[in-house]
């Protein structure tokens, strides 16, 4: 087990700098998830720190150790493929114990090993089965398993989970989330899910054009962004984003919406933005800060009243998705079961100002 | 509107197929029987000898000779041809793919020659006194080499020119091979702890073993039944020393005008490849069917 350490770390292929200036430091046992976009650098950065690729400028350090030129077998380090990675031919068995026996470990230790993780992930079955007669799920565990037999100092996953449904996407999370407790074993996991990544980390890192928009616990990143590129990527349906101005008004700071409700600013929030007035901002508001009117969770505490035309409707079950038009924009709100929204329809819906984020359209910053 | 046997569709099927089993019957069957047949008359063509043929052959020492040359050929051959093409292809597959057709376009050109005319040139390459590697080699203070008319070295010649004209196609072969090898097996053998030779023996071979064994079959096939290489380079000599199956009926059917012999003697390699093509595809069968 050992801390990674990656500092000013550069990949340029060709002309394109598809890493530009990575800081980050990976503390012993945690889970970190790097999330993006495609494209955004995630896998490149996993893959220099396997060692896969060269890297152009930085260090990368796992431990003490400064791995730069070290091959990757020296790093004890695992690896878990997208698309698995399993030798064809060879036995689930053979595959988990391939890395042992390049390192001639003596073969019952390898048998034991091979079958400790087999039992970790229920596939001990399994050993005497090829690849090919597994299902998704199973060469999943299988390629899991080839990486705790080495019992490496860190895990690498680069998007294990894209290949597989919904359904088993969701078990295996569980089950990827139950192993990382249980082996605690510090992982880098990269992903362009963000149920995944807020779901598995102890810290999430979001990545855009090859750099870090921001690195936080999960909670952080979802109710504090720092930029506007993170405040977007971060949930779903995605933050509402629309023009706005701060100012005063029967002496409350208030954010006004283009063609929308005038929301009074908690008195923190009010002072740091207030040398802004008079200039249009851009207003956040998760789908979740615009209810129905008189909702279960404290009725309308707070939240400004605002009557809209009800666009489209997407009914999710425990919840409903109401898609309408505030001027030019397309917002969308998140109401519950009780109401029955139909399309077409006038409403008022209540905008809870408490969770309101402005940002500076200069910077994309989060003020 | 159609008549209605046109409308059944598997009537339109077997109807598609004709020109097929046509082919097959003019061009593959008719001429294996007629040569079966052929190989059962007395040299005349005029009476049926049953098997008396292939007793005959049996009995002399020149056809077993023959036999012997045959395999020897056709092993050093197909294993060399193998491990060049094999190499080769390794070696083109490391270069980054834009140069790769340059290369490959290159290392075809033997292939695409047709055999009996690049044969001349190497005729004339072997040719004792003004050829250029015996000039060479005799600059070089080596004694100059008799490549065509001693036994070794006019064996050793047919061998070098088989390799030489069958190579490119292994090479062709393994490289759509290694490049039907997913890379992340090569990633995934590297976090293991392969080195090249370990990712080579693990990963590369068992993955082109299907490819190996067919393009092998493929070649013995071939290189068992070669007849242009040793026709133009020696016409079977020195003594009969480099006669293969193919250029041995030759002789005996057509030059010496024995033709139910010379159809006795090609056909004798029928048995023997059709065991080898049974066991080398069953076990392609095998293990594609437990990679697939």
């Amino acid at each position: 087990m050992a801390d990674v350490t990656l500092q000013n770390l550069v990949k340029t292929f060709d002309t394109v700098e598809a890493v530009r200036g990575i800081d980050l430091r990976i503390p012993n046992n945690e889970f970190v998830v790097l999330v993006g976009p495609s494209g955004c650098g995630k896998s490149t950065v996993l893959r220099m720190i396997a060692g896969l690729e060269d890297i152009t400028s930085g260090d990368i350090r796992i431990g003490d150790l400064r791995v730069n030129d070290v091959p990757p077998k020296d790093r004890n380090i695992a690896m878990v493929f997208q698309n698995y990675a399993l030798y064809p031919h060879m036995t689930v068995e053979q595959n988990m114990s391939f890395g042992l026996r390049l390192r001639k470990v003596a073969k019952s230790e390898i048998r034991g090993k091979v079958q400790r993780a087999a039992d970790i992930l229920g596939i001990a079955e399994l050993l005497g089965r090829r690849p090919r007669e597994l299902s998704g799920g199973q060469r999943q565990r299988v390629a899991m398993g080839r990486a705790i037999v080495r019992d490496p100092q860190v895990f690498l996953f680069d998007e294990p989970l894209s290949n597989l449904d919904a359904k088993l996407r969701g078990q295996m999370r569980i089950e990827i989330q139950r192993l990382h407790q249980q082996l605690r074993t510090t992982t880098i996991y990269v992903t362009h899910d963000q149920v995944e990544a807020m779901t598995l980390a102890d810290r999430v890192v979001v990545m855009n054009a090859g750099r870090i928009e921001q690195a936080g616990t999960p909670d952080e990143v979802y109710h504090q962004p720092r930029t506007r590129f993170v405040a977007g990527f971060m949930g779903s349906p995605a933050m509402n984003f629309l023009n706005c101005q701060v100012t005063e008004e029967n002496g409350h700071t208030v954010a006004r919406l283009a063609d929308g409700p005038a929301l009074p600013l908690p008195a923190e929030q009010a002072a740091r933005v207030r040398s802004y007035a008079g200039r249009t901002l851009v207003a956040g508001l998760r789908p979740e800060n615009i209810r129905e009117a008189a909702s279960h969770d404290g009725g309308n505490s707070g939240g400004v009243p605002h009557d809209i035309s009800i666009d489209i409707v997407e009914p999710l079950g425990r919840e409903t998705i109401v898609y309408f038009r505030l001027g030019d924009s397309t917002l969308c709100a998140r109401v519950g079961t009780e109401v029955h929204p139909r399309a077409g329809e006038r409403t008022s819906l209540v905008f809870h100002p408490d969770r309101l984020h402005l940002i500076d359209p200069e910077t994309d910053l989060v003020l | 509107m159609l008549p209605p046997l046109l409308r059944r569709k598997p009537a339109v099927a077997v109807l598609m197929c004709v020109p097929l089993f046509g082919l097959i019957l003019g061009l593959v069957a008719y001429p294996f029987f007629h040569a079966l047949f052929l190989a059962t008359l007395n040299k005349a063509e005029t009476a049926f000898v049953g098997l008396d043929n292939f007793s005959f052959l049996f009995g002399r020492q020149t056809f077993w000779m023959v036999v012997r040359q045959s395999l020897l050929f056709a092993l050093v051959a197909v294993v060399f041809k193998a491990l060049i093409g094999l190499a080769a292809a390794h070696a083109i597959n490391t270069i980054p793919t834009k140069g790769q057709r340059k290369w490959r376009g290159m290392m075809l050109i033997p292939w695409v020659i047709p055999p009996a005319l690049s044969t001349l040139g190497w005729w004339w390459l072997f040719e004792p006194t003004y050829s250029a590697i015996n000039w060479g080699l005799t600059k070089l203070a080596v004694p100059a080499v008799p490549w065509l008319s001693d036994t070794f070295w006019a064996r050793f010649s047919i061998i070098l020119v088989n390799v030489w004209v069958g190579a490119p196609f292994f090479l062709i072969m393994y490289l759509a091979a290694l490049k039907s090898i997913p890379g992340e097996l090569y990633e995934a053998a590297e976090m293991d702890g392969a080195g090249p030779w370990q990712k080579f023996f693990y990963i590369t071979l068992p993955m082109i073993r299907n490819i190996i064994a067919i393009t092998t079959l493929f070649s013995i096939i071939v290189t068992l039944a070669n007849f242009d290489i040793v026709r133009v380079l020696t016409q079977g000599g020195p003594l009969n020393t480099t006669h293969l199956f193919a250029t041995y009926a030759f002789r005996v059917g057509i030059e010496s005008g024995d033709i139910p012999l010379g159809a006795a003697v090609s056909l004798f390699m029928f048995p023997m490849l059709a065991i080898l093509a049974f066991i080398i595809l069953r076990n392609v069968r095998r293990r594609a069917a437990s990679l697939a």
